[in-house]
């Protein structure tokens, strides 16, 4: 019998809507892959007993309805889940079982999906390797001790290794975008505001956005469509008019112009992906495409921005975690000792640095100098995508200016760490849709994306882009599941 | 507004060993929104509930949970703010106050520091020194914190969250009060405007009223002000003149001791009668405010401005020159009549068919009386407005004396009945006849002939004596008009 894990879930859907399989073989695939996924570490909670009963019951009443009908998805332990331990990645929300499910989970649920586990991640999305993670470092399927990149590496990890059909993460600087690059697969950070932020535990909050990771573009369309929408229950969210994105998706980009930013060509960036960057182009002229320099001249402020605004937020997102009302809690022979053992212990190293840099940059005193700057020079950043988008229709660039790197090589330096997210940060900073697509290899055999970034809630167009390229690169994700 | 002086002169004024001290005040009155739900969520409000079971799953701050504003409340804070004759900020945005503690679950207050929904406004006081205008800084809107119960247990302490996400306002005044007595008239004026608009109950003893209260004091004639001490949330009126009168006391003697005020946070210790350093300015929380990103900034429509103001009742300020103009009372009566939007609602009532002046007299007088011993508010008079405009009138119609009245009172206030059917049911009705008087007159004088003669003597003072004795003859019910006007003819 051919392995359903393979299949995409555009596939899975239609098969299972025309009875070629049901909904509980194809369960029970992805569960017998994940049972011997250990070693990639990929899982944090497995929920495979109630997916089965669901898949089982989707089966009986042998309706399919909604736009995922009897598929089972395993999501990034950002999630609320109702009854479910959500964990952030963290210890100090080790034992955290919510009474709520967040809008995105649910409307996955709502169209037909359901939950097959929760999947590993940075503690609190704050890392680019997945080595920040209470439970744990994980392996991307591409090769032992390789990091499958941050924040959402579980969730990648996962997909690469065919232990769930499609999933979902959080962005935050490029948490998505990356690990897909990392991966092989497809990841969409959607527009800020086009998703619900409703029971995602936050990590800095005007940055977050849920986006989608498949192994597809027509996958990464259908899971956009189900999981986007106005949620009343987030005043950040946009009242705005959801596109069928599966239906309207199309690879007819004739006519529409590509901007090439200058600044992202930086130096030791390796000529392989240049020459990938240089391929994508090619593949866009062939499909008609007009390509056209452009300048986005406060690029090379974007990360410096990112690591005040992000740590500033998230500074203060993470107070709730003080062994009060839920979670981990230490001892303490008065308030604030039990405040100062809790965190202490309940956070890792990654997580304290932020807090300290996020509680420094508004300290009184330095919040001029700082956080007020970064705000500024973030708006700047936002006018130079505004003034691109005049002239262009999208902006091409590489999603990383590196492929995956072995784990514990830049653990310790935290700078080149976060050098890593150089081309995906900009794109949260401007609250802008974007896309990582795998485009090849490098000379190790690791995969390689190209990222496409779109106008404010034209998520259309850079996926009909993303089809173009997605026919010309002929890309095969190339693993053998050696961790079996 | 020019201070009116009058024989009254302001004369609150510290008199140290040394120097004569003015004291410099300034409120910040936090006043708890009239509104069924929470300003973040929809959350019950509703005062002296079972601990914990008016929490959501925002008011607890569990991960991932969002506020959202609550209309209602951002339109009670116009309307406050309108009230205060204040200028409302179109723009204004929500910030973090970040600092831990164990009833503030989020680890931040949400507030408005940098851009609050009202700006400058004034409120109008009547002294008896005449009126002086009190200036508003500014009115944010912010989250009240939870409680935390430290008595319940030995070892441990608990925590309420009920309160944790209610809506206060801010309410700031200018550094403009200038004595205890002034205090007293601005919260009370402050709270009487609120409870026309229906924007805060202003029951200090369920907490929806409480103030932290700004006190430095300077040398009479000096300009500069004096380095302020900061006393933390005092709930009562009576308290914050106490900690006042003590605070600048302890000011005065530091600084006659050639000691500096240190500037610092207090809290007033209501059984001491005392203030005591709670932290020091170098003490004082960094709260690393910012703009809460999960808002966003409060935009607010000139249409919903202009919509709200045509809702505005009209309002004490407004009351008392009508009243004034329009019922011909003083400025005191109508100062107090229009103290209580109750009050005057009563008043209103009683003069739809009864003399003004009575009115104002009966209430101010009589029914206050029985008020304050009852300790009642006018809404829970045992005395219907119908029913003293009926007693009014009978007054004013020469049916009953004012005498007869006050017994008619008395006897309204245990059973609120027709005082129509009282002065019947007890033959109370006013004798006028004056062929009646005539007959008593004539008796009470055959029976004082000795006295008669003495008053046509020249001992005029006897007439008093004739008169209460005619009355006491009626049982009080004669007409005391028609009674001096028969015995000054007869005694020619």
């Amino acid at each position: 019998m051919t392995d359903l894990t393979n299949f995409s879930i555009v596939d899975l859907v239609n098969g299972i809507k025309n009875k070629d399989f049901t909904s509980e073989e194809v369960t029970k695939s992805f569960i017998k892959n994940a049972e011997n996924s250990d070693k990639l570490n990929a899982y944090i909670t497995k929920c495979f007993d109630e997916a089965l009963v669901s898949a089982k019951n989707f089966d009986k009443k042998n309706i399919s309805k909604g736009l995922l009908p009897g598929i089972p998805i395993a999501v990034k332990d950002m999630f609320c889940t109702k009854d479910v331990k959500t964990t952030a990645g963290s210890k100090i929300l080790n034992n955290f079982l919510p009474t709520y499910e967040s809008t995105v989970t649910n409307k996955l649920w709502l169209e037909g999906a359901f939950l097959l586990g929760k999947l590993n991640c940075d503690e609190f999305a704050m890392g680019s390797s997945n080595e920040t993670s209470f439970f744990g470092n994980v392996t991307n399927p591409f090769g032992d001790k390789i990091v499958p990149g941050g924040s959402s590496g579980g969730s990648a990890s996962a997909l690469a290794a065919n232990l769930t059909p499609a999933t979902i993460g959080t962005d935050t600087g490029g948490s998505i975008r990356q690990p897909a690059s990392f991966t092989g697969t497809v990841g969409l950070k959607p527009t800020y505001g086009r998703c619900s932020r409703w029971g995602i535990v936050a990590f800095a909050s005007s940055l977050d956005q849920a986006g989608p990771l498949t192994k597809t573009v027509e996958d990464c369309a259908l899971l956009l469509h189900a999981m986007s929408g106005y949620d009343p229950k987030d005043s950040t969210s946009v009242n705005i008019k959801v596109n069928d994105f599966s239906s309207n998706l199309t690879e007819k980009v004739k006519d529409l112009t590509i901007g090439i930013p200058k600044e992202y060509r930086v130096e030791d960036m390796p000529t392989e992906i240049d020459k990938l960057w240089k391929k994508g182009i090619d593949f866009l002229k062939d499909a008609g495409v007009v390509i056209k320099d452009i300048s986005l001249p406060h690029t090379m402020y974007a990360l410096p921005t990112y690591y005040i605004v992000a740590p500033a937020e998230a500074s203060s997102n993470l107070a709730r975690y003080d062994g009060v009302k839920y979670g981990h809690r230490s001892k303490g022979n008065n308030l604030i000792e039990m405040y100062e053992n809790t965190r202490s212990e309940g956070f890792g190293d990654e997580v304290k640095r932020r807090i300290l840099i996020g509680t420094y940059v508004l300290s009184s005193g330095y919040y001029d100098a700082y956080y007020l700057k970064a705000q500024k020079v973030r708006k700047l950043i936002k006018e130079d995508f505004d003034k691109a988008f005049n002239n262009v229709d999208a902006i091409l660039t590489p999603s990383t200016p590196s492929s995956a790197f072995k784990m514990g090589e830049k653990k310790d330096d935290p700078v080149s760490m976060y050098l890593n997210d150089i081309f995906t940060v900009p794109v949260n900073l401007a609250g802008l849709p974007a896309i990582s697509i795998p485009s090849g290899y490098d000379k190790n055999n690791l995969p390689l994306g190209l990222q496409l970034i779109g106008r404010p809630f034209d998520e259309q167009m850079i996926l009909n882009l993303s089809l173009a390229l997605q026919k010309r690169m002929n890309f095969k994700r190339n693993i053998k599941a050696w961790w079996k | 507004m020019v201070e009116i002086m009058t024989e009254n002169k302001f004369d609150y004024f510290i008199n140290g060993e040394k120097n004569k001290w003015e004291v410099i005040i300034g409120l910040e009155v936090h006043a708890q929104v009239l509104s069924k739900s929470k300003l973040f969520s929809s959350s019950s409000t509703k005062f002296g509930a079972e601990p914990n079971t008016q929490v959501s799953l925002v008011d607890s701050a569990l991960p991932g949970m969002l506020p959202v504003i609550n209309q209602f409340c951002i339109e009670q804070s116009i309307k406050t703010g309108l009230g205060l004759k204040a200028k409302i900020n179109r723009h204004s945005v929500f910030d973090r106050k970040n600092y831990f503690y164990a009833d503030l679950p989020q680890g931040y207050q949400i507030s408005q520091y940098k851009n609050p929904i009202v700006g400058e406004g004034e409120v109008i006081l009547d002294m008896p020194y005449g009126t002086k205008k009190i200036g508003i800084e500014r009115l944010h809107l912010e989250q009240d914190a939870g409680k935390s119960i430290h008595d319940m247990d030995p070892e441990n302490t608990f925590v309420d969250l009920n309160r944790s996400g209610i809506a206060l306002m801010e309410i700031v005044s200018k550094p403009d009060l200038r004595s205890p007595e002034e205090v007293n008239a601005y919260v009370k004026k402050l709270r009487s405007i609120m409870r026309y608009l229906a924007t805060c109950d202003g029951n200090m003893q369920e907490g929806s009223l409480r103030a932290d209260v700004n006190v430095s004091v300077r040398k009479v004639g000096d300009i500069k002000y004096g380095t302020r001490c900061e006393i933390k949330n005092v709930n009562s009126i009576k308290f914050m003149q106490m900690a006042i009168e003590y605070e600048a006391k302890r000011q005065v003697e530091l600084l006659e001791d050639g000691k500096a005020v240190d500037q610092e946070t207090r809290l007033f210790d209501t059984k001491k009668n005392k203030t005591k350093s709670m932290r020091l300015k170098e003490e004082a929380h960094d709260y690393r405010y910012f703009p809460d990103p999960d808002l966003l900034p409060l935009e607010i429509d000139k249409s919903l401005i202009d919509k709200l103001k045509k809702t505005l009742p009209e309002l004490p300020d407004e009351k008392k020159d009508r009243f004034m103009k329009i019922y011909n009372i003083s400025a005191y009566e109508a100062n107090i009549l229009v103290s209580e939007k109750e009050i005057s609602d009563y008043y209103e009532e009683v003069i739809k068919q009864a003399d003004k002046k009575l009115a104002a007299n009966w209430i101010m007088g009589d029914l206050f009386a029985v008020l304050n011993k009852k300790n009642i508010s006018i809404a829970r008079s045992p005395v219907s407005p119908k029913n003293l405009s009926i007693l009014i009138n009978l007054i004013s119609s020469e049916e009953i004396s004012g005498r007869i009245a006050k017994e008619v009172f008395e006897i309204m206030i245990e059973k609120d009945d027709n005082p129509k059917v009282i002065v019947e049911s007890k033959g109370l009705r006013q004798q006028s006849d004056p062929i009646e008087l005539e007959k008593i007159i004539t008796e009470i004088l055959t029976k004082n002939k000795d006295k008669v003669a003495q008053y046509k003597n020249g001992k005029e003072k006897l007439f008093g004596f004739f008169i209460g004795q005619v009355m006491k003859s009626s049982g009080g019910r004669a007409n005391p008009k028609l009674v001096n006007e028969i015995l000054k003819s007869k005694l020619k």
